[in-house]
């Protein structure tokens, strides 16, 4: 075929715009709303859910709501007679949910705690922040023995000693997620650890524990551990209320976090236990120095989720009588000077809008942890 | 050489320290823990004795003296033991397990499936159902259906009138009750005969394809099998069903079958937060079926619907089995929060009343552990001999 004949296109092709019913906004409708009769059908029914659920809750939540005032305000009146949330309520005993009974004139140390607590929490999650393994000792060792002091108090030097009765609110909510997450982690790591071990009796003592607490409910563990602890132990030394729902919470929080470190431990190829052997590392340097920080660098998403699950679990202290967020709701809601069916619904929105915000914003944190994992492996 | 011979000879030794090592860990860690149990028995024994607390299980054979607001077994507060309250417990715990877990499972594959829908409305939809619901606690869910929307609902004067003679009113919900007559037992026979021959039926189907080729639609057959025949049967026997109609009286509502309002909070809390979780575990089964099956099946000319049941759904269960197993067996140890807006499930009659009223804390909450143990080790073991049996073999 020889001949030196071609064609070239001297000039470039008009740039056409893609078919109108493809672009734009009205393509995008087609596609993901309207694509098909059944397509069509199912968006008319959610059409219809959302304006059958959405305006009367607006109404209710933000139009009709009640914003200050006592009880009376919140009933129907002649002039608002669809009253919507009590918000007013919430104004009222918004202190007591936050403290409990907590002292008033005591009340600093408990914000105090909460940023301390803040201040721990947002160096340890921030990922690119300068110092990760000082933020850890301040979150796990520092912390908890300031917050000890903070909160119980500590006559010597000059803060008076607040017995856990008093504690309440928020503030008992959040002491009981973080000791939870601060016993349960290296309590978990130990478990897991021991899991994997290749001593029978330290295996089978591990198994025993983590298969026993995840194999009970979580209610079940606060009984035993509010009314058999108080018997296992000589009287004069019978740890208080709060002490041993923690003690419970602890024990149940840290079965879990075994075995999501134990995932992270079985990821880690073996490949990385032979090469530290090669190198003449010992058991425990092997794991503290090449396979754990790996573990937990892989498996740090599932440690959020125990503790976002924990921190939703931390309302069932409510059932063994210890006053956190929850419990305080309930005691306002029943006040006589207060209750009456709006006031219960506001109440629970309030509280389900703080427990909302809260797992939330972990599980969004999660979210943008694991796609920072995949993008690097990936 | 004489290096690697001495690191040779050396290195018996060493594991033989190490051996040793591990067997003085051992039996020291055996020492701990049994020295800690003896410790704990002679401390309980110790308070025990003082508090004047009775030890033992010869609580069981007792008379309970409590009333239990929902039995379905017999039971009454004056003649039955404790041994008797356990029972109905667990039984009240079995029952709104159960319901929950088919409500849920039907909820959770629905909005699993819709959150899958190429339709962005659709799909949007369902994920705000599963993020609204999976982070607010349960025991919040809880309190919420049972104080704030069963419990506002209108006195028993004000009840309202459903269909079939039905009341729903604060105290719970009354629905005629089926009185079956000893005849109905012909219609259970006939449903057990329908379902036997339906399932020959298919099998016969299933090796003529095998051998033929030929396929045999089955669904009219089947039906007629299922819910035909026990419909003859039931016609042909003379109805032997009656309903139970609740009669409204001046003080309380009669007859009837009564649904306690803690039952229906419990039953629609656990379904609703349990749905979102399944939810979860059905997307994430779907869509760990390769992209590449699909388009196989469809290359082979496949319909859709063919492919989705013989092709996608199967390779979905295998991924979706397990976790549902755990969302149940988490539904099951969820239930226990019955105890908090006071459903007599196993907690709350047997951790709480039978609890308070004999104060032996060790005992009780030993039995209650161990049902709630045996349950979990059981399924965990069915869940193990399943993911046998699914294993796929690798050629």
């Amino acid at each position: 075929m020889a001949s030196d004949t071609f064609y070239l296109r001297q000039t470039p092709l008009v740039v056409l715009l893609p078919p109108r019913a493809r672009a734009g906004v009205l393509g995008w409708l087609r596609a993901n709303l309207f694509s098909s009769p059944f397509n069509i059908g199912l968006t008319a029914i959610c059409v219809i859910l959302i304006a059958w659920v959405v305006p009367p809750l607006l109404r209710f939540l933000l139009v009709n709501a009640t914003w200050s005032g006592d009880r009376a305000a919140c009933l129907p009146s002649a002039d608002n007679p669809h009253p919507g949330a009590c918000w007013a309520f919430v104004r009222v005993w918004l202190s007591y949910f936050v403290y409990g009974f907590y002292p008033i004139a005591q009340r600093w140390r408990v914000d105090l705690f909460f940023v301390a607590l803040a201040f721990g929490i947002g160096w340890l999650a921030w990922l690119r922040a300068p110092r990760r393994d000082v933020a850890a000792l301040y979150f796990f060792v520092v912390l908890p023995v300031l917050s000890l002091i903070l909160l119980c108090g500590f006559p010597l030097i000059g803060l008076p000693g607040v017995s856990t009765v008093l504690w309440g609110g928020v503030l008992v909510t959040i002491v009981v997620a973080t000791v939870g997450m601060v016993c349960s982690l290296p309590l978990g790591i130990l478990l897991a650890l021991a899991r994997r071990s290749q001593i029978p009796v330290v295996k089978w003592l591990a198994v025993m524990f983590i298969e026993f607490v995840r194999g009970v409910p979580l209610i079940t563990v606060l009984f035993m551990a509010s009314v058999m602890l108080p018997l296992f132990v000589p009287e004069q030394l019978s740890p208080d209320k709060l002490l041993r729902a923690l003690i419970g919470v602890a024990m149940f929080a840290s079965a879990y976090m075994a075995e999501v470190i134990r995932a992270g431990l079985i990821a880690i190829p073996r490949g990385q236990y032979e090469a530290a052997q090669a190198l003449g590392l010992g058991y425990w340097r092997t794991t503290a120095l090449v396979v754990l920080p790996q573990a937990l660098r892989v498996t740090l998403p599932n440690i959020v989720n125990v503790f976002i699950a924990l921190f939703k679990d931390t309302t069932l202290v409510f059932i063994v009588g210890i006053f956190d967020f929850l419990r305080t709701i309930e005691a306002a809601r029943g006040d006589p000077r207060w209750t009456s069916p709006i006031v219960s619904i506001t109440g629970y929105a309030f509280a389900a809008l703080f427990y909302f915000v809260c797992c939330y914003g972990m599980s969004r944190y999660v979210h943008g942890m694991e796609r920072r994992l995949a993008r690097r492996s990936g | 050489m004489a290096d690697i011979a001495r690191s040779s000879a050396a290195r018996p030794s060493r594991r033989h320290a190490r051996n040793i090592g591990n067997l003085a860990l051992q039996v020291a860690l055996v020492a701990i823990v049994l020295g800690l149990i003896a410790a704990a028995a002679h401390n309980a024994a110790v308070n025990m004795a003082k508090a004047n607390i009775a030890h033992g299980f010869g609580f069981w054979n007792n008379t309970a003296g409590f009333d239990i607001s929902q039995a379905l077994v017999g039971y009454s507060a004056s003649a039955s033991t404790f041994g008797r309250a356990f029972w109905v417990g667990l039984l009240n715990t079995l029952l709104v397990s159960a319901v929950a877990i088919v409500l849920s499972t039907a909820l959770g594959f629905i909005i699993g499936i819709a959150r899958l829908s190429h339709n962005w409305l659709v799909s949007r939809l369902a994920g705000g159902y599963v993020e609204l619901i999976r982070n607010i606690p349960l025991l919040l869910q809880i309190l919420f259906w049972y104080n704030a929307v069963l419990k506002s609902l209108p006195e028993l004067k004000g009840s309202v009138t459903l269909p079939f003679g039905g009341f729903l009113n604060n105290r719970g919900l009354f629905l005629p009750k089926p009185v079956f007559a000893p005849d109905f037992s012909a219609v259970v026979i006939a449903l057990a005969i329908g379902v036997a021959c339906a399932l020959a039926l298919r099998i016969w189907a299933r090796r003529r394809q095998e051998r033929t080729g030929e396929q045999v639609y089955l669904l009219g057959p089947t039906l007629a099998l299922i819910v035909g025949l026990p419909f003859i049967v039931f016609l042909v026997a003379g109805k032997p069903l009656t309903f139970g109609i609740p009669d409204m009286g001046r003080f309380n509502i009669r007859g009837g079958l009564e649904i306690l309002p803690e039952f229906a909070a419990l039953l629609i809390a656990l379904s609703v937060y349990t749905a979102a979780f399944i939810a979860e575990v059905v997307r994430a089964g779907v869509l760990a079926v390769p992209a590449g099956q699909t388009e196989a099946a469809q290359a082979l000319g496949l319909r859709s619907t063919t492919t989705l049941r013989l092709v996608v759904v199967p390779q979905a269960m295998r991924m979706i089995v397990p976790p549902l197993t755990s969302q149940y067996l988490n539904l099951t140890k969820n239930s226990s929060l019955a105890v908090a807006i006071g459903y007599p499930d196993l907690v709350q009659v047997f951790a709480g009343s039978v609890l308070n009223i004999t104060g032996q804390a060790v005992e009780v909450i030993a039995i209650t552990m161990a049902v709630y143990l045996s349950i979990s080790l059981v399924t965990s073991l069915l869940m193990s001999l399943y993911g046998r049996m699914v294993a796929v073999v690798e050629r």
